[in-house]
């Protein structure tokens, strides 16, 4: 996906590590959340960002954002370091992206109404003033699905859904770029949840702007997003257009992931075990390839040796030693 | 988000539920007026002395009885109430302010300032505090201001934990997350976003401490370390009846009862005002 | 012989409204229903009261029957209904590390229900939480019956949560969204372990979800509720081929993965009724893109559907036709 443009983010071998206590509290150890991730993202792109607990996917939407430290690697926007950056880069990032959350309810000021909430983004930002302020404060109300009679109301009176709303046009207000969505679906009931997410898409199309939207969930991944970058323990493991992963996984841990989705079809056989045991935690990272424990198609070799590097099939990238000397991609599906 | 929580015990209450309000509203408004009226309705000068009406007990001339140097007991209970009231909002609302500001900053900043404040707070709660506040206002001079003084000192550092532990785990809070990622300045997170949600459990607590100032400002007046005769402050009138304990109770009783009603008052609003804001102080 | 038959249960709030309204369904052994509802159903408070496990509050069971095996449940007295919890009819939770006791041992949590309800000793309530461990597929179980829960995954302690509930033998087991807060891979295991348990030793269950997937998967029959009454209920396949409940229309289309999964989905407009503005006729009329005078004024009984047996749906218009719906497009 090369573009005549610097992309609109990129992250180069990006890391972003915790310190762990052990036991008493002597040994201080690294979690290491994000391991060496890099990523482009085009503007106007939907990237969705999926993997299981511990794969460090909310981390690295942080990390992008310069919301956490990283311990090395490179954030650009529009062409701009970011991390480790001026003071004068880092305060246009802020003003270009914005980050919408998981838990709608925390994700608000509580003691805020969320018209002031949408209004004091305005004002620090200089977005509107004055009596264009409550104005806009309404357009963006409207815009999300809300009434502007509800713009002073406190988030506890709220339904989630309607919190989730009024999170969306905070960032709005911004008038960003690039908006992180962090799991921001997954608290909602499943009709709540599909309003959101034909929310996302309108305003997708109408704003262009680009979405990174990090989730578990891969059936909304599947429906919302054009592409997709799978992640294990910290490090991305598949990655490439979502229409060719979901059909065509190559990485074994894509295929489990793509397997377990629950169809809702009745008669469709159930999926065959295409993994062993459980996510592991990012404290206890294996030898070798990283996933090779829970996969069962490892082989010896696997066991050992660095992590396997990310190999390169036209647009799209993946991290196994399968697929060796392949000049065709051999589908990893259902039942194999 | 689901209503159903698991199986809650009935909790044991004194007074039906959202009545512990209503009632420390009534006793504390009630004297808010009489401290306000005084003036107006206290038969007597609190501090005229009248040799030939010593030690007379409660009766129709003078409702509360009358102390040793003839002065009505009555009138100086209700001029007392100014005294005792002032001492109450003073003597929090100083220890509240500096220990918000300084647990706000300890626990945004976190890091050294953190820790150096954070022994500050031990060396300071490591003393007993009626000793420290008896040091410092025999090293100031007897008198309300050093009162004042002493409390500002020695009372903030309970206001500054429980500042501090709000805004640690408000910190890290999405929607302080989403400040940041909004752009915003440290200050402006700080005092709009983090204090306004810091503060409800620092307001409860300021309504309980009430009582534990009424009763310091006493002890303290009783001592003759604060405020001086012949004011009339229910903690220098408990001081001053106790010679006559057995023969004239009532110069004693009277303020004595007054303290212990306005320090309930103070406990029902602090109890109240927690149910209200779901807060246990 | 049905093993669980609730009927026109109804649980009221201290306001006096129905927050639970009529609700009948049953459970076979060797069954596992599906109760699918969104927040606000009542489908948690309905099986609290199976129970008798209302928080306070005011929440009284209003009318109705639950019995198992006959007896109805609803009439016993406390003593009576502590033997019954946990030996009869067992629970288990969304959030497994806030059901287990974190400073008890998962072997001690387990071995516990076997002493109370078994009086097993010591000795043997600690083999059978071994067994137990197995049965639910924890590796290595001799050695991790003495672990704590935070040593535990997520996973595993959503099994250990299904063992401390079926080491006291009961006969029905009601799952409440076990899985909804673990990964994806972990949920196949989980879910496959239910339908494990069911086909070797008849377990009964409840599956309390929101998820039609989940349903499509493990369950054999599915029950919807929408603001503490019944939509629709039947065996799986009919209603999730041919739901004729609009509200269950709804859910089929809002879930990600149908209709080829691309593109916009067909929502349900609106959001669910708080429990002090319940509209009233049929509690979904405002929503629903299909409701006539009679919606907002009637409600809409359990009537059987045309040509299916146990399929029956509340509607007073009983749609036709498949998952489409096109009229209520969001």
């Amino acid at each position: 996906m090369s573009a005549s443009s610097a992309p609109l983010l990129e992250v180069e071998d990006l890391s972003v590590a915790f310190p762990v206590s052990q036991g008493l509290g002597f040994r201080r150890r690294l979690v290491h959340a994000v391991n060496e991730v890099s990523l482009r993202i085009e503007a106007g792109q939907t990237w969705g960002l999926v993997g299981e607990s511990g794969s460090g996917k909310s981390t690295l939407g942080r990390a992008i954002l310069n919301l956490e430290k990283p311990r090395s690697g490179r954030v650009r926007f529009d062409g701009r370091l970011i991390t480790g950056g001026q003071a004068a880069d880092v305060a246009m990032l802020r003003r270009q992206t914005a980050m919408i959350f998981q838990d709608p309810y925390s994700s608000l000021n509580p003691r805020q109404s969320i018209g002031d909430g949408i209004a004091e983004v305005l004002r620090v930002h200089g977005k509107a003033g004055g009596t264009g302020l409550t104005a806009r404060v309404n357009e963006l109300l409207v815009l999300v699905g809300l009434s502007p009679e509800q713009a002073t109301s406190r988030p506890h009176a709220l339904s989630g859904g309607q919190c989730q709303r009024a999170a969306i046009a905070r960032a709005l207000a911004m008038e960003p770029r690039l908006i992180v969505a962090d799991e921001c679906v997954a608290a909602l009931d499943v009709s709540i949840q599909a309003q959101i997410i034909n929310l996302l898409m309108d305003l997708r199309e109408r704003m262009g702007l680009a979405l990174l939207f990090i989730a578990h969930d891969l059936s909304v991944v599947r429906r919302l997003c054009d592409q997709v970058a799978v992640m294990y323990l910290g490090r991305i493991v598949e990655s490439g257009p979502a229409r060719d992963i979901f059909d065509h996984p190559l990485h074994p841990y894509t295929a489990a992931l793509v397997a377990a989705i629950p169809e809702i079809d009745p008669d469709m056989p159930l999926p065959g075990e295409l993994l062993r045991g459980e996510p592991p935690s990012p404290v206890s990272v294996p030898e070798g390839c990283t996933f090779h424990p829970r996969c069962i198609q490892a082989r010896p070799s696997c066991r050992q040796g660095p992590p396997p590097a990310l190999r390169r099939r036209g647009d799209r990238a993946f991290a196994c030693v399968l697929h060796e000397g392949d000049d065709g991609i051999h589908p990893v599906t259902k039942g194999a | 988000m689901s209503a159903i929580a698991g199986v809650a015990p009935p909790v044991r209450r004194v007074l039906p539920r959202g009545s512990t309000l209503t009632v420390g509203i009534v006793i504390l408004s009630a004297w808010v007026l009489v401290a306000l009226l005084c003036p107006w309705i206290a038969p007597y000068d609190p501090i005229a002395q009248d040799t030939s009406a010593t030690l007379l007990p409660p009766g129709a001339a003078h409702p509360f009885g009358s102390d040793n140097f003839g002065r009505d007991i009555l009138s100086r209970v209700m001029w007392g109430a100014r005294v005792d009231l002032q001492m109450c909002v003073i003597g929090v609302a100083l220890p509240f302010v500096l220990g918000t500001i300084v647990g706000a900053l300890s626990g945004y900043l976190g890091g050294a300032v953190d820790t150096v404040l954070m022994r500050v707070i031990d060396i300071v709660l490591a003393f007993p505090f009626l000793v420290l506040m008896l040091a410092i206002i025999t090293i100031l001079g007897p008198g309300l201001g050093s009162f004042y003084i002493a409390m500002a000192l020695v009372g903030w550092v309970s206001y500054a934990r429980l500042v501090r532990a709000q805004v640690l785990s408000l910190k890290h809070r999405d929607f302080i997350v989403a400040a940041r990622s909004l752009g915003y300045s440290h200050g402006r997170i700080l005092f709009r976003h983090l204090l306004p949600n810091a503060l409800t459990g620092s307001v409860v607590f300021a309504m309980s401490d009430c009582v534990l100032v009424l009763l310091s400002g006493a002890a303290v007046s009783y001592l003759g370390l604060g405020v001086q005769p012949p004011v009339a402050e229910w903690g220098v009138m408990v001081a001053e009846g106790q010679g006559f304990i057995t023969t004239a109770w009532w110069i004693t009783t009277f303020p004595g009862l007054a303290i212990v009603v306005l320090a309930t008052g103070f406990s029902f609003l602090a109890d109240g005002l927690g149910d209200r804001l779901g807060v246990r102080p | 012989m049905t093993l669980l038959q609730v009927s026109d249960l109804t649980i009221e709030d201290g306001a006096g409204t129905m927050l639970v309204d009529g609700v009948s369904f049953s459970l076979e052994k060797g069954e596992i229903l599906g109760l699918v509802g969104e927040s606000g159903s009542g489908k948690t408070l309905t099986c609290r009261a199976m129970l008798r496990l209302l928080p306070g509050d005011g929440l009284r069971i209003r009318r109705g029957e639950v019995r198992l095996d006959g007896a109805d449940v609803l009439g016993y007295d406390e003593p009576r209904m502590r033997a019954l919890r946990g030996r009869e009819i067992g629970m288990i939770f969304q959030n497994p590390a806030s059901h287990l006791n974190p400073v008890m041992s998962i072997g001690s949590q387990i071995a516990e229900g076997r002493r109370i309800h078994f009086g097993a000793s010591r000795r043997e309530a600690r083999r059978d939480a071994i067994e137990w461990l197995r049965q639910v597929g924890i590796p290595d179980p001799a050695r991790r019956v003495d672990n704590y829960p935070h040593e535990f995954s997520g996973g595993m302690r959503q099994r250990a949560m299904i063992a401390v509930a079926l080491a006291c033998e009961p006969r029905l087991l009601i799952a409440d969204e076990p899985t909804t807060a673990l990964d994806v891979t972990v949920q196949m295991q989980v879910l496959r372990l239910l339908r494990d348990l069911r086909d070797r030793l008849g377990l009964a269950v409840i599956f309390i979800t929101h998820d039609l997937g989940v349903v499509a998967q493990t369950c054999d029959r599915v029950t919807v509720m929408y603001a503490g009454r019944l939509c629709e209920t039947g065996g799986k396949r009919e209603v999730l081929a041919a739901p004729r409940h609009p509200y269950t229309q709804g859910l089929v289309t809002c879930q990600p993965s149908s209709d080829g999964g691309a593109g916009r989905m067909i929502t349900i407009p609106g959001q669910p009724p708080l429990a002090k503005r319940f509209p009233t006729g049929c509690r979904f009329h405002p929503r629903c893109g299909h409701a006539t005078a009679q919606c907002a004024a009637v409600q809409p009984e359990m009537l059987p559907v045309a040509g299916s047996g146990r399929h029956e749906a509340a509607c007073h218009h009983r749609m036709e036709g498949t998952r489409a719906g096109r009229d209520h497009v969001r």
